[in-house]
């Protein structure tokens, strides 16, 4: 089992996400007291007895308008895992929020208000996690408080979850009832809900299986810098530094490097303790090759039975974040993907989504500002990539303004389009 | 067979891969060192992300001149070891060119005129990229920074304007004159950094395990007698046994009573303790609810 679990949240202060957030930290004895007396204090200034959401304020004008704008990450740690929490804004305007702390989650934690059912948001949440890939979504049915611990309205909001998510591609989908503000079946099980047998959220949290999460099968080593030490004792020593974005890789093994197709055997994978045996992601290592080939940064290393697509030409899903300029056809944009660097330019917008209802607007010209949309696009040299589906290393890529140097769009890969 | 990191080596590998993403693509960067235990961490980090050849930039420490004298010895015998160039920028140089004018008084401290050294030595050795060996769970504005800052030409740090950080793509383009303040051990947490300490036996100064020392005691902390700092009324030195959880300017960095003098000691009194390392020791975070956000946004670390 994986010892670090990284999750996103996504919700505003109505659903209660601050405070279950606040109270995970807190039962799990989590927070400082000093920390906690800062709580005290601005609790106090508004009048309310502990308020557990502003555990999670962050920047100045968040507590001056009591919301969440931008992802915080927030960690903490049982004997059992090291959690790194990606607590981002619900609101539609903050999609990119989302989009972003999504990315590297493992699991994704949706709060649905018992009350009110799976509305909107939920359903917006949870597509921006099946988009994403987070392997695992884990549904909080919250405030079971309100709606006297029954399990009759659980069942209902899960129900409804259902089958909406049966549109999705979500591969595993749990849910547990909750009522953040008094602690149930938050760290501990609940005994106001006997009728519900699973475990608490923290126990799900503590347990849930994510070692077959990761692509350990198709080798891929974007080579991402060339150490060369030229000194007297390293003299011919020539070794690719990178992360492993897939697979295992052994002494021995056969490989190619694109875009040459040159190909050659590993000689050794160096870390400063001395070789090692095998590296599998997310490994950062050095490898070296037994015969000299011209190798640098953006090219990768992979075996010649099993190679990514090598094309100029790709359909992807993007998410547009800038909000000063749309992306529309014909336009041109720096693009890296793993460690390449390249230029692109949009060839055609297929569709814009519609995230809430999920239609699909085929006469779109533009995709602004938190919207998603799948679009194909030309680049001035080849990319090697994989489906994002089967490999979040080598099938991700942001889109980068030349002008303004900003990170415009964030990129899901598809395939190769016909060019 | 299992392939799985346990958490200390997948943090390694993501500061590992950030740190060789800087080598690749900027120009000139540097590693901010202060001889605390987070920058004792990322120099190790470098060092190991490199192997076997040499941390291709420099370390760059901003100097208040108030040190504690383990230290800096420390900083050089590093320096020395990796045969990384030191550049030391340095306070007491800033105030005697006239750009600063000092804070008197018994409270004052030259924990804000670093930013303007620091400033000046990113403009003088025209620096396009500094490591900072900042962590996410240290204080709540950091908890939403970037991996990868981006600073403008004042260097300040804008946070509702911050560039979406996805995956492990990082966006290092900057016009000229603009920088980027990197934060490799963004996502380890003070129990991480002691963890790795242990498993790796990295060294650290010996003012991090408990030593008899002179304090005197203000405002709930321990602080060490020293030549810089005027004790006022009521503030009676005396011998006790401390550690350090955070190192910096000595005027302003508490010492707790501890009797942890072994890297193990110190882990079980980290797992334990209910405060953290930044309320519990430093009197420059402790101004007002924003005292470390309104810092960021001028430059400072």
């Amino acid at each position: 089992m994986s010892e670090i679990l990284r999750f996103a949240t996504a919700g505003s202060v109505d659903d209660g996400k601050s405070t279950l957030i606040g109270r995970l930290l807190y039962d799990s004895k989590s927070i400082f007291e000093d920390q906690l007396d800062a709580v005290g204090k601005a609790s106090e200034k508004r009048g309310m007895e502990m308020d557990l959401s502003l555990v999670t304020d962050g920047l100045r004008a968040e507590r001056e308008q009591g919301i969440t704008i931008d992802v915080a990450y927030r960690y903490f740690a049982t004997p059992k895992r090291k959690f790194i929490i990606a607590d981002t804004p619900g609101h539609i305007q903050y999609t990119r929020n989302m989009v972003t702390g999504a990315s590297t989650a493992d699991l994704a934690l949706i709060l649905v208000d018992a009350r009110n059912g799976v509305i909107e948001q939920s359903r917006r949440h949870s597509f921006i996690a099946s988009l994403l890939r987070i392997p695992h979504i884990v549904v909080c049915v919250n405030k079971m408080d309100l709606v006297d611990y029954s399990e009759e309205a659980f069942e209902k909001v899960k129900e409804e979850f259902r089958e909406f998510a049966m549109r999705l591609d979500v591969p595993d989908l749990s849910f547990i009832p909750v009522s953040a503000l008094k602690g149930d079946n938050v760290v501990d099980k609940s005994d106001a809900m006997p009728w519900y047998e699973g475990p608490s959220l923290l126990t799900h949290l503590e347990t849930v299986h994510t070692a077959s999460d990761r692509n350990m099968v198709d080798v891929r080593f974007p080579v991402q810098y060339v150490i060369r030490p030229m000194s007297d004792e390293y003299h011919d020593y020539r070794g690719y530094a990178g992360t492993v974005a897939g697979g295992v890789m052994k002494p021995g093994d056969d490989v190619v490097v694109l875009p040459s197709g040159f190909e050659s055997t590993i000689k050794s994978i160096d870390t400063i303790d001395g070789p090692i045996e095998e590296a599998f992601a997310p490994m950062a290592v050095t490898v070296r090759l037994n015969d000299e080939i011209d190798i640098s940064r953006g090219d990768m290393i992979c075996r010649p039975n099993n190679q990514p697509v090598v094309t100029q030409d790709v359909d992807a899903m993007i998410c547009w974040m800038d909000e000063t300029a749309s992306l529309q056809p014909r336009k041109k944009y720096a693009i890296k993907q793993t460690t390449r660097a390249a230029r692109i330019m949009v060839k055609d917008i297929n569709y814009r989504l519609d995230i809430n209802t999920l239609h699909r607007d085929e006469d779109a010209t533009e995709i602004s500002l938190n919207e998603i949309g799948r679009i194909s696009f030309r680049s001035t040299l080849p990319l090697f990539i994989d489906e994002y589906r089967r490999n979040r290393e080598t099938g991700s890529f942001v889109l980068i303004d030349e002008a303004t140097n900003s990170t415009v769009a964030a990129g899901m890969i598809l395939g190769e389009s016909a060019g | 067979m299992s392939y799985e990191l346990s958490h200390l080596r997948e943090l390694e590998a993501e500061s590992i891969h950030i740190m060789r993403e800087v080598a690749a693509e900027f120009e000139n960067p540097a590693l901010m060192f202060s001889g605390g235990k987070d920058s004792i961490v990322m120099l190790r980090l470098a060092e190991k992300a490199f192997a076997p050849a040499k941390i291709p930039y420099p370390m760059l420490h901003v100097d208040t001149g108030h040190n504690f004298k383990e230290v800096i010895d420390f900083r050089d015998k590093r320096a020395a070891d990796l045969g990384v160039r030191l550049i030391v920028a340095s306070v007491q140089d800033t105030i005697d060119a006239g750009r600063v004018t000092e804070e008197t008084g018994a409270r004052a401290s030259r924990n804000r005129l670093q930013t303007t050294t620091l400033l000046e030595a990113i403009e003088e050795h025209r620096f396009d990229a500094l490591f900072g060996g900042a962590r996410r769970d240290e204080e709540k504005s950091r908890a939403k920074e970037r991996v990868y800052s981006f600073r403008d030409d004042f260097g300040q740090w804008d946070p509702k304007g911050q560039r979406p950080e996805l995956w492990n793509l990082y966006n290092g383009r900057i016009k000229m004159g603009e920088h980027i303040r990197v934060f490799p051990i963004s996502n380890w947490t003070e129990l991480d950094i002691w963890q790795y300490i242990l498993e790796d036996k990295v060294e650290i100064p010996s003012i991090y395990k408990a030593h008899k020392r002179v304090v005197f005691e203000r405002d709930g902390m321990l602080l060490a007698e020293n030549e810089f700092t005027e004790r006022m009324e009521g503030e009676e030195p005396y011998e006790e046994l401390v550690r350090y959880r955070t190192v910096g300017d000595i005027t302003i960095t508490g010492a707790v009573e501890s009797d942890a003098d072994t890297i193990e000691k110190i882990i079980e009194e980290v797992a334990a303790t209910r405060q953290t390392e930044r309320g519990a020791t430093r009197a420059d975070d402790r101004v007002s609810e924003a005292a470390m956000e309104d810092r960021k946004k001028e430059g400072y670390f």
